[in-house]
């Protein structure tokens, strides 16, 4: 296309910076609230931001998938489980006191993982040649694909949810909690 | 060039476009509904505003939006607000890849399924966050169904979509309908070389749509006779309409879907007029024809109970989609080996 809008490029930068935006604040709301229904609204926000952020990168497949897997699912499967738990809840008062330390080493990982990411990323030497594409995105290229060069990650992901489903076995066979009696 | 084919113009008027198609869809599909549920219990059903009650929809907007919006104490009341918003995005993204007739869509995305399926399955987290946040005993149990309903009937849709998928071999929406082109017995409903189970596949497709719009008879969410109204019990004026519009335009993005998927999208039942303004013509047909049907099927059935609901899911519509999964790709791969 040759002509273009006169503001478009400040109009990218708007949409990159909304989707940063959902990112962080969805990131932050999960974090930070203390109304477990929130906290999973906040995870919601961050995967729509990250969705976002995807399709930027020239991947809306991956966006579209993070949308379907990650809000869809995971999030509605989460909902499921928050919905064990009683509907109103008062926010606790009482800080956890060993919680300070563990949000310490939570913060100290945190802060290493994300920097030595931002170091790799900007440091680190990335591709010269030119950005082509690599198949064609229909259907049968991203089976194959799936199937032959990222058939590592693909099984890589059921082991998560052998994972995650020999985790629901734990805790469902512990029972309830046993309920506090009158004292 | 003109300046509306400047992608972002286009993008813009396609929007205003598929939110006024929205919204007037939702109007008269609610006198359409009365209407239906007074022919079938034998009454006229709304008919004082307007002739034969064709300015309903109006009186309904007005009354709706002079009503007070009110945030009840103890609700949730951040989520209780941001949920009628949530409920409206989703459809209106959806529609932005239906193509409406040959030419006529916002974005013919290559992954176009995909997309109307990835925003779809949002909807459900809206009307969660809304039953949740009204901190309501009806609202509450609304929304514990709300969510295991549509993990149940979610599976069995996805394994249906994967099985056109297979059939068609791609998810952009306009070449799916462009493969069904020449007369009805084209369309994939009636593509029974391919899979003999085609129209049992088209049932299935039907009934995990109207269960995952929640209507009648699975509208266990709302459910007006045990729940009140459900996740919108505490929802006054406007906030209860968006939430009825949404389920109106979830109606219209599940039927336009099933047309694309299934009877050939705008192309035409005879093999030709099909193109420009006919496609439109045809599309909007099948589409209508389809809502009708739901609106029929709704004053028909009674509401069924919620275990036998979630047993049709995994006993019945599961196992069945399944097989029909695997004889298609079964029908599709087996000839190439004898080849």
């Amino acid at each position: 296309m040759t002509t273009t809008l006169p503001f478009t490029d400040w109009l990218v930068l708007a949409i990159f910076a909304l989707a940063v935006g959902l990112t962080l604040a969805g990131a932050l709301i999960a974090v930070l609230t203390t109304r477990i229904i929130r906290g999973v609204a906040g995870l919601m926000i961050c995967c729509i931001g990250l969705a976002g952020l995807y399709y930027f990168l020239n991947s809306p497949f991956l966006a579209l998938m993070e949308i379907l897997i990650y809000v869809g699912a995971v999030c509605v499967t989460i909902v499921f489980a928050v919905m064990m738990a009683e509907p109103d809840e008062s926010p606790s008062t009482q800080p956890v006191r060993s919680g300070h330390w563990w949000g310490a080493v939570a913060i100290l990982i945190a802060l290493l993982i994300g920097g030595g990411l931002a170091r790799l990323a900007l440091a680190g030497p990335w591709p010269d040649a030119p950005i082509e594409r690599v198949n064609d995105g229909s259907v049968a290229a991203l089976g194959a694909s799936l199937l032959t060069t990222y058939s590592l990650a693909f099984e890589a992901i059921s082991l998560v949810l052998l994972v995650a489903i020999l985790g629901a076995l734990v805790i469902a066979r512990g029972g309830p909690p046993p309920h506090p009696g009158p004292p | 060039m003109s300046f509306l084919e400047l992608e972002p113009i286009r993008i813009l008027v396609y929007l205003v476009g598929i939110c006024a198609f929205v919204g007037g869809n939702a109007a008269y599909l609610v006198l359409a509904e009365r209407k239906g549920a007074g022919r079938i219990q034998r009454r006229p059903g709304p008919n004082e505003a307007g002739w034969g009650g064709w300015m309903q929809p109006f009186a309904d907007g007005i009354k709706l939006l002079a009503k007070q919006v009110m945030v009840p104490p103890g609700t949730d009341s951040l989520l209780f607000r941001a949920a009628p918003l949530m409920v409206m995005a989703p459809p209106l993204m959806c529609l932005a890849t239906i193509p409406f007739s040959d030419s006529l869509v916002a974005r013919n995305l290559n992954i176009g399924l995909l997309f109307v399926f990835s925003f779809g399955s949002i909807n459900v987290m809206a009307l969660m966050l809304g039953g949740w946040a009204s901190r309501n005993k009806y609202s509450i149990i609304s929304a514990a169904r709300v969510v295991s309903q549509s993990v149940a009937y979610e599976i069995p849709m996805l394994l249906v979509v994967i099985t056109m998928l297979m059939v068609s071999g791609t998810m952009n929406l306009q070449e799916i309908i462009v493969q069904q082109g020449g007369g009805f017995w084209h369309w994939n409903l009636f593509k029974v070389w391919v899979n003999p189970l085609m129209p049992v596949t088209f049932v299935i497709f039907f009934t995990c749509m109207l269960a995952e719009t929640n209507r009648a008879p699975f509208d266990m969410a709302e459910a007006e006779s045990e729940l009140v109204a459900g996740a919108f019990t505490e929802y006054g004026g406007m906030g209860f309409g968006v939430f009825f519009m949404a389920e109106y335009a979830n109606i219209v993005v599940g039927c336009c879907l099933a047309t694309v998927l299934f009877l050939g999208g705008w192309q035409s039942p005879i093999g030709y007029l099909s193109g420009g303004l006919w496609g439109l013509g045809w599309f909007l047909l099948k589409v209508y024809a389809l809502i009708s049907t739901v609106i029929w099927i709704r004053w028909t059935f009674p509401r069924t109970q919620f275990y036998s609901l979630l047993n049709l899911s995994w006993k019945i519509l599961i196992p069945v989609s399944l097989v029909t999964l695997l004889l298609t790709g079964a029908m599709l791969k087996i000839p190439l080996l004898f080849r």
